[in-house]
């Protein structure tokens, strides 16, 4: 048994595992320092944060995470039914709150945004989905389905090319500048519960990041629509043979992942609150990377590495990466997605709850 | 008959309402303002009009294609009705306009636009200029349909001709002032923005009597073709006046030019190796800048006294430079050489990112210099010749296209080079026929960060800095495109998407900031109609066009 694995490992296995373990220590051992348990550390344990600190930015995590995972979705469901990465994903994110932010302007100056905080708020999201839902559908119908049957690398690069058009298209029609999201007053402000102080903002993005997935979740494995998709998913041939509209299931498709992504820009937009024509970038790949994650294709794998990657994202500099001496740690943080995605790739390529895609499928 | 002439209508009113949403789509972005100044022909056509009418025009002929009938009525109605919804529909974003302030949304609908919509004509009345523009226009798309398809090149190739010639105006005025009396000679060409009216008459009768006659002469007979020897003289011929021309180029172009030239070489040159990785080994790389940027960054720690390391000469700062590149290359490989197309794509586009975080952060401060980069860095000299002009750097670029295009076109037939096209069309068939694939995808990643390397070393040397922030992903994408636009696996293909993708918007002031818009609209266009690029390679060709 031994002896079989040892002749099937190659030279460029032994540098890859090589380079994982040298990250791995490297992370543990910084982890170690930061939190005083290591004897090289000059603090004492819980470290150099106190556990409030901690414990502020594992809520900003958990947030971080519900906004990824409404992204993910999108890259999920499309990969599950077409077995392509939809890279024009992040600009259908950009493209709901980029849009809705000139409503919410308007109604913060004319002062209903601050008196009935909800309404104003459930109008935003509302208009922050219906965009990002009417250009997935357009991108579809116009980049995608014409390539349905195109050898592989032909759509991914008409991915890559409409995701710069939506990108400038945004920047031309809306201006190249930042347009900044009004702060409503009753999002202000923390809750205290115990020792803690939990920004009510934070609050709102978890509860409703959840409900979203709830919804979604309820919405691809209990409905109709959701039957067909997992069929569509499975083999398109037998599919139509059963009599299910592919086009359809494939634009419902698009429509879901387009309306969640609108929903999370609003989220983002929250924690976040400006907007620009280039916001979709940096989620929209994080997003991805939670997807590949938590095993590209499945639903709660996405929530699943969402929140993993949102965990490490707020926790990593200053849990590790300050640990190893490394100045100004949170400039890196874009960094530790993109190493996670290329570890995930090398080690296990189907994600934490995917299942083995054959040969044949992919 | 009746349920028939009606889905024709049908098709025309379908194809006005695109070709109106894309001339507004155009219009509210900003590019028919952008370009309302560049005249086409001095005092009559901006480019902006072109922008207007073009879309109403192509899709009159689109409409009149798909009505299917030789009835020329039916054919030229059918054009003008497309042409006239356009119109409408453009009418309407004017009259909108004129009712909502649309500029505290859309930041180009400004009075400005709607001027140029109205072609100049005031309000009330300049919105009915539209559809009837529209209406005119869309009727030529449908005589354009009526001609036969092998003389339609008579009427599209002069005003091709016309509509470059006055774009750029500004360098062709200026190869002519340096050319003394020759130049005078064509000088009535041009106007002080454009094309003289005298000008444009004059090149749309000459180039369509020549393109008829060409058409005219393909038509009589079929010539045997050339014997080997006397192709063999043209071949040799036109190579000897293409290097001439090469050699002397930036001498006709002046110094501002030659810095464009300048740019276009670098982006050849990474064209070049990018075509090695994308085109003909099939691996999609989008963090192909992160060698450029290595090329750069070791150029800079090695020569730059600013960080007080080395204190080498460009020389010998330059192989070391590549081997790192090359290096790196082979580590990006190594990690992910198991994956396939898309998912090689992100994880090369975050290991692009990955290197400009890191360059860039604090971290590597004392090493790399942070944000503020690093100055300093040496120029190549050859004795006591320092190049540091533009036009001196353009040799050392020509030099190193050639080097590169050189290698690239040895490789490409070689062995490696078909294990590299076997791995593009099925690796496991390639590897089953006993292609080793792990040092054939290897060795793209490595030529491919050579290249990319040399022209990061240039690159340092002309600005004589380096900054984290030159390095972005638009860099990557740019390169992505020309290659993809020019034709994947094809060398001449990287020369004309470099100087289409990277000569034309350092041209035209105003086209820059659309640059990345038309990038991806070209992209898209490109792989839904035209999936081989601009000059393809003939394999390439033939695989997909057989699906």
């Amino acid at each position: 048994m031994l002896r079989k694995w040892l002749q099937r490992i190659t030279a460029t296995d032994v540098v890859v595992w090589g380079i994982g373990l040298v990250i791995l220590v490297a992370v543990v051992w910084g982890s170690l320092i930061t939190l005083g348990l290591s004897p090289a550390s000059p603090y004492a344990f819980p470290g150099k944060y106190t556990w409030e600190q901690w414990a502020d930015l594992i809520i900003r995590g958990l947030a971080l995470g519900g906004i990824y995972a409404l992204i993910a979705l999108g890259y999920t469901l499309v990969y599950g039914i077409l077995r392509m990465i939809n890279f024009a994903h992040s600009e259908v994110f950009m493209s709901g709150p980029f849009t809705a932010a000139f409503i919410a302007i308007a109604l913060a100056s004319s002062g209903f945004l601050d008196r009935y905080p909800l309404p104003s708020l459930l109008l935003i999201t509302l208009v922050s989905a219906v965009v990002s839902m009417t250009i997935a559908i357009l991108l579809e119908r116009i980049a995608y389905r014409p390539l349905r049957n195109a050898p592989r690398l032909v759509p991914l690069i008409t991915a890559i090319g409409a995701s710069y058009f939506l990108q400038y298209t945004f920047r031309g029609l809306y201006g190249s500048g930042v347009t900044a999201y009004p702060t409503i007053a009753a999002l202000q402000g923390a809750w205290t519960v115990g020792p803690l102080q939990i920004g009510k903002t934070q609050v709102v993005i978890i509860i409703s990041a959840l409900l979203m997935m709830l919804l979604l979740y309820y919405l691809t494995q209990r409905t109709k629509m959701g039957k067909a998709m997992r069929a569509v998913s499975e083999d398109k041939e037998v599919a139509a043979l059963m009599g299910v509209d592919v086009d359809r299931v494939i634009v419902a498709t698009f429509a879901i992942g387009g309306a969640s992504a609108g929903v999370a820009g609003i989220l983002y937009a929250l924690m976040f609150p400006v907007v620009n024509f280039y916001m979709g970038f940096y989620p929209g790949i994080k997003a991805f990377t939670a997807a590949v994650l938590g095993g590209i294709g499945n639903v709660p794998g996405a929530w699943l590495g969402a929140m993993i990657l949102g965990l490490l994202e707020s926790l990593g500099p200053n849990l590790f990466l300050d640990g190893l001496g490394i100045p100004a740690p949170y400039q890196l943080k874009d960094a530790i997605a993109f190493i996670i995605l290329v570890f995930i790739l090398i080690f296990r390529p189907t994600g934490i709850l995917g299942e083995r895609i054959t040969q044949a499928k992919v | 008959m009746s349920t028939r002439s009606s889905t024709v209508w049908k098709q025309a009113v379908r194809n006005g309402l695109i070709g109106g949403a894309v001339v507004v789509l155009l219009s509210l972005v900003g590019m028919v303002v952008a370009f309302s100044q560049r005249y086409i022909v001095s005092g009559l056509f901006t480019m902006g009009h072109v922008l207007l009418l073009a879309p109403l025009l192509l899709m009159g002929y689109s409409a009149a294609r798909r009505a299917g009938t030789s009835s020329i009525g039916i054919l030229l109605l059918s054009g003008a009705l497309a042409g006239l919804v356009g119109g409408v529909v453009v009418a309407a974003l004017v009259f909108i306009g004129q009712v909502v302030n649309l500029r505290a949304v859309l930041v180009s609908a400004s009075p400005e636009l709607y001027r140029t919509l109205a072609f100049g004509v005031p309000l009330p009345l300049g919105a009915c200029i539209a559809p009837l523009a529209g209406l005119v226009a869309g009727a030529a798309g449908g005589v354009v349909s009526l001609v036969p398809s092998r003389y339609r090149n008579v009427i599209l190739e002069p005003i091709l001709i016309v509509l470059l010639l006055g774009l750029l105006r500004d360098l062709f005025v200026n190869m002519l002032l340096n050319w003394g009396w020759v130049g005078f000679l064509f000088r009535w060409l041009f106007a002080a923005t454009g094309m003289s009216v005298i000008g444009a008459i004059v090149v749309l009768v000459v180039g369509g009597g020549l393109t008829f006659w060409r058409e005219w002469r393909r038509q009589q007979a079929k010539r045997p073709p050339r014997p080997p020897q006397q192709q063999m003289v043209i071949r040799v011929v036109s190579i000897i006046i293409l290097i001439v021309v090469l050699i002397f180029l930036p001498r006709i172009l002046g110094t501002f030019f030659s810095e464009i030239l300048d740019n276009v070489g670098l982006f050849v040159l990474m064209g070049l190796g990018l075509n090695i990785v994308v085109g003909l080994a099939g691996l999609l790389d989008m963090g192909y800048v992160a060698f450029y940027a290595i090329g750069a960054y070791v150029m800079g720690v090695l020569t730059s006294p600013e960080l007080g390391f080395l204190g080498l000469s460009y020389w010998a700062a330059v192989p070391i430079a590549l081997v790192g590149a090359a290096l790196a290359g082979i580590l990006l490989g190594l990690p992910v050489l198991k994956m396939r197309g898309d998912y090689l794509a992100i994880v090369t586009l975050g290991f692009g990112e990955i290197v400009r975080l890191v360059v860039g952060s604090d971290w590597l401060r004392p090493y790399l210099g942070g944000s503020q980069g690093i100055q300093l860095i040496a120029q190549p000299r050859i004795g006591p010749i320092v190049l540091n002009t533009q036009q001196e750097l353009y040799y050392l670029i020509l030099i190193g296209c050639l080097l590169a295009a050189f290698i690239a076109w040895r490789l490409k037939d070689s062995r490696i080079g078909r294990a590299w096209m076997a791995v593009r069309e099925d690796e496991d068939v390639a590897q089953a026929m006993g292609i080793n694939t792990v040092t054939t995808k290897l060795m793209a990643f490595a030529m491919g960060a050579l290249f990319a390397g040399l022209s990061g070393t240039i690159f340092a040397a002309k600005l004589q800095s380096t900054y984290p922030h030159s390095f972005n992903v638009l860099v990557s994408i740019n390169v992505l495109s020309l290659v993809i636009i020019g034709g994947m696996g094809s060398m001449p293909g990287v020369v004309v998407g470099a100087l289409a993708l990277m000569g034309l918007p350092d041209l035209l002031r105003e086209f820059a900031e659309f640059r990345y818009l038309v990038y991806g609209a070209l992209l898209v266009t490109m792989m839904l109609v035209r999936p081989e690029g601009l000059w393809p390679e003939a394999r390439r060709r033939l695989e997909l066009r057989e699906e």
